[in-house]
């Protein structure tokens, strides 16, 4: 397909290499560091109000990052040779390195803390089911029954340790993309110290955002009572880390337009035109600004719970879609414009295509999926009967 | 021109002698070449660049590189008076076909060809996660095609354009300064059919190579030199406009 | 032995990763090609890959042995330094075999325009023409020969 070039680009560079797929990436991987985080809050900084979420906030985290690897086995031209980075690794590429913070932080930290969190409500139900459940929580058991007072008390306290690492291997984690970006010399767009840090904030407000509808949303289809005293403190994290995080990007768009350099007339005339829509009116005024605003507004007027509830769900939406805008403004936006600062290309994107847009949205649909299977399996609450043997000691994670 | 019997009985042996070349198409034929002897560059002439977009083709035809995709290109520029910062800049179609076209009125016109600068500290060598481009002992920078993932790092990584993704192998690629033809005494193909000499060949390993001599006594250029990629294509007479 | 009861399910875990990681060592062995990192960080196999690419342009020198009236042609004129093919394509094929593989009797309109057609982003010494006054449409070969390009006085065909 013939692809509308204004000015002048290099030859090689009118066609786009990395496609929603890869805007995709990354969008997934912050939400899993963000609902790790917000996990973190209650167990490392005992903020008790957000406990209800806890076990929902992993089990997030873990089902958006099973489907994290797909969009780029989606997007390789050899997907079949993707076990080359982990056998042959180029330990100068960001990308290589990235594979095993990855495989760390899934393997190490995300399973074995959800494990051992509810591995005493794996072994109740290994013994309690039948059929093929049962088998899957004999095997998850690892063969081991014993879930005594002190085991579970070690499980507590290991299980503590690893969410003491697995909070900078959260910010390694979503850090390390913003440093794939930001390492590429060659792209003004995206060469930047700031651009891992502003990664990360982004990363935890999407992720808190996330966490935050789901419950919301799950509590409404189990007809259960939302906690508003946990509502309202996601809500009031969020509130924190957004600011954090416009600032930082203000910062950064302040610094360029102050010190126009040579790439500086070519990206600002991108982006008040090819980018007007999704970076100004989509992420910044929608899906920054007015969310802010609306949670603001909730920590300073009295507001009653069910307009807290609407507020909070639409802050919570235009959130996500101002988190994936910036991506998509960094990755499309980052190959819009040419090197030789003399022209832009149009991102053509297609439907049904390997690259498309229609596998995009089956992969966003896939991790809620992923999640409706482990809520299934692992239920972050106690529905009906508890375990048979409750102590005081380990108090059990899922509530309400 | 006919060819007598006579006459081919005579040319037969040269034949043989030229023959070699050609026949060194095989690896084990050229068995005296040696990594580590060579440090591979090219030099560039502006001044006497004429943009008929030769090299271009030849490229393509030595090189079977597909259409819309460029392993060398030129590009035709325009400045405008004193607007450096500014020029106007075309390449239709890598200018495969020349330039037939009168280029803006006024100001400085010139051609400049393109491709791969065989940095020495390649940032595209760099962020390759798994070692599928890399720079050789004799100073090219390769791929390799049987282990190239496509993700495609490489290609944004590289300030000059000179990457894209073949669409039929679904593997990066880019001028491997024709490897298979200078590990054989053959010149690359794009500047074996320059008609003025504006590219040449250079292999700055080599005393006796012309380069050393045109580099003390030329003023020289490479294409940007902030990025420190260390690159091996020399450029004469090259305006400050070129991006 | 109560103690090590308590944290059985730990050690089964820990043995666990340690038989992942010997199934990904034994895999790193099996599948890593043999020659890689013998130069680098790649397979030291794909210089020799690269190197062995069958050549297409076969070069002047290898044209130059056969077609040796051509050469003392060219001597004469200003088209010594253009290589046989490029105006003459890629002719490796050619040298392979001379008898059956026939290089294309050229477009004259074609090949000489692209060098000489007059353009300003040209560099002013070099000799080009507006061929639609310089020769009226004429094929340039009609005056010229493109192995000695110049005409003297009396001088016009091969």
């Amino acid at each position: 397909m013939q692809i509308p070039v204004e000015g002048f680009m290099y030859p090689n560079e009118v066609e786009l290499q990395w496609s929603i797929l890869i805007v995709l990436y990354p969008f997934i991987t912050g939400l899993v560091a963000g609902a790790f985080i917000l996990a973190s809050l209650e167990r490392v900084f005992r903020v008790q109000a957000v406990k209800p979420t806890y076990r929902l906030a992993l089990l997030t985290a873990l089902a958006f990052l099973l489907v994290a690897p797909l969009p780029l086995q989606l997007h390789l031209g050899h997907p079949e040779r993707s076990l080359e980075m982990y056998l042959t690794p180029h330990r100068s590429s960001a990308m290589a390195m990235f594979g095993f913070v990855y495989l760390w932080y899934l393997m190490a930290v995300l399973l074995l803390e959800i494990w051992l969190d509810y591995r005493r409500d794996i072994v109740v139900m290994s013994q309690k089911e039948s059929g093929w459940k049962r088998l899957v929580y004999r095997v998850l058991t690892l063969g081991s029954s014993n879930i005594s007072e002190r085991s579970l008390h070690i499980d507590e306290r290991l299980g503590y340790f690893i969410t003491l690492i697995g909070i900078p291997s959260a910010f390694l984690l979503h850090g390390y993309v913003g440093f794939i970006f930001g390492s590429i010399k060659a792209n003004p767009w995206w060469s930047s110290p700031l651009m891992p840090i502003v990664f990360v904030f982004s990363a935890m407000v999407s992720g808190i955002a996330a966490v935050m509808l789901i419950y919301m949303f799950s509590s409404r289809l189990r007809g259960r009572e939302i906690d508003m005293r946990c509502l309202d403190t996601i809500a009031r994290y969020l509130l924190y880390t957004f600011i954090i995080d416009f600032s930082l990007e203000m910062l950064d768009l302040l610094q360029r337009v102050y010190e126009a350099d040579e790439s500086f007339r070519s990206l600002d005339f991108m982006v008040h035109t090819r980018l007007w829509t999704s970076q100004v009116i989509v992420q910044i005024l929608l899906g920054t600004v007015t969310p802010i605003a609306l949670m603001g507004l909730t920590q300073f007027v009295r507001l009653t719970e069910t307009t807290r509830k609407r507020v909070y769900g639409l802050a919570g939406c235009l959130t996500l879609m101002g988190i994936f805008a910036m991506r998509w403004n960094v990755v499309i936006g980052g190959q819009l414009f040419s090197k030789s600062f003399l022209g832009y290309t149009t991102y053509k994107m297609a439907f049904a295509t390997r690259e498309g847009l229609l596998p995009a949205l089956i992969l966003m649909i896939l991790p809620f999926v992923i999640l409706w299977v482990l809520v299934k399996l692992l239920p972050p609450w106690l529905e009906s009967s508890p375990a048979p043997v409750i102590s005081a000691a380990a108090p059990a994670r899922g509530i309400n | 021109m006919d060819i007598t019997r006579r006459r081919l009985l005579v040319l037969m042996p040269a034949a043989a002698v030229a023959w070699k070349y050609v026949l060194a198409g095989t690896p084990e034929a050229s068995p005296n070449y040696r990594l580590t002897d060579h440090w591979w560059g090219m030099l560039m002439d502006i001044t006497k660049c004429i943009g008929c977009g030769t090299c271009v083709r030849a490229c393509a035809e030595e090189n079977d590189v597909p259409d819309g995709y460029y392993r060398t290109w030129v590009e035709r520029y325009h400045r405008d008076d004193w607007k450096i910062e500014r020029p106007e800049v075309e390449s239709p179609d890598g200018g495969k076909h020349g330039y037939l076209h009168e280029p803006a009125e006024g100001g400085k016109n010139f051609f400049v060809p393109k491709l791969c600068n065989h940095c020495a500290e390649s940032p595209c060598t760099q962020v390759c996660p798994v070692g599928a481009t890399f720079d050789a002992p004799d100073g090219v920078v390769l791929i390799d095609k049987k282990y190239c993932l496509g993700c495609r790092y490489c290609i944004q990584a590289c300030p000059y354009g000179c990457r894209f993704l073949n669409p039929k192998t679904n593997t990066a690629e880019k001028c491997t300064l024709c490897y298979h033809r200078i590990t054989k005494g053959l010149t690359t193909a794009c500047c074996e059919v320059c008609p003025t000499g504006a590219r040449q060949l250079a292999d700055l390993k080599n005393p006796k190579d012309p380069i050393h001599e045109f580099l003390r006594t030329h003023s020289v250029q490479v294409l940007k030199p902030h990025m420190a990629t260390g690159a091996k294509v020399f450029y004469n007479g090259m305006d400050g406009s070129v991006r | 032995m109560n103690r090590f009861k308590d944290t059985e399910h730990l050690i089964r875990l820990a043995a666990v990763i340690v038989l992942a990681l010997i199934a990904f060592v034994v895999l790193r062995f099996a599948l890593v090609p043999r020659s890689f990192g013998q130069y680098g960080h790649y397979r030291g196999a794909a210089i020799a890959e690269t190197a062995a690419r069958p050549v297409a342009f076969a070069g002047h020198q290898t044209c130059e042995a056969c077609h040796t009236d051509v050469v003392d042609l060219k001597k004469q004129g200003k088209h010594v330094v253009v290589a046989c093919e490029a105006c003459h394509g890629p002719l490796a094929k050619h040298a392979d075999d001379p008898g059956s593989v026939q290089p294309k009797k050229l477009d004259t309109m074609v090949v000489c325009t692209r060098c000489h057609e007059a353009n300003s982003a040209k560099p002013s010494g070099f000799p080009q023409v507006v061929t639609a006054d310089h020769s009226g449409g004429l094929a340039c070969d009609t005056c010229h020969q493109p192995h000695r390009p110049k005409i003297e006085t009396e001088e016009v065909k091969k």
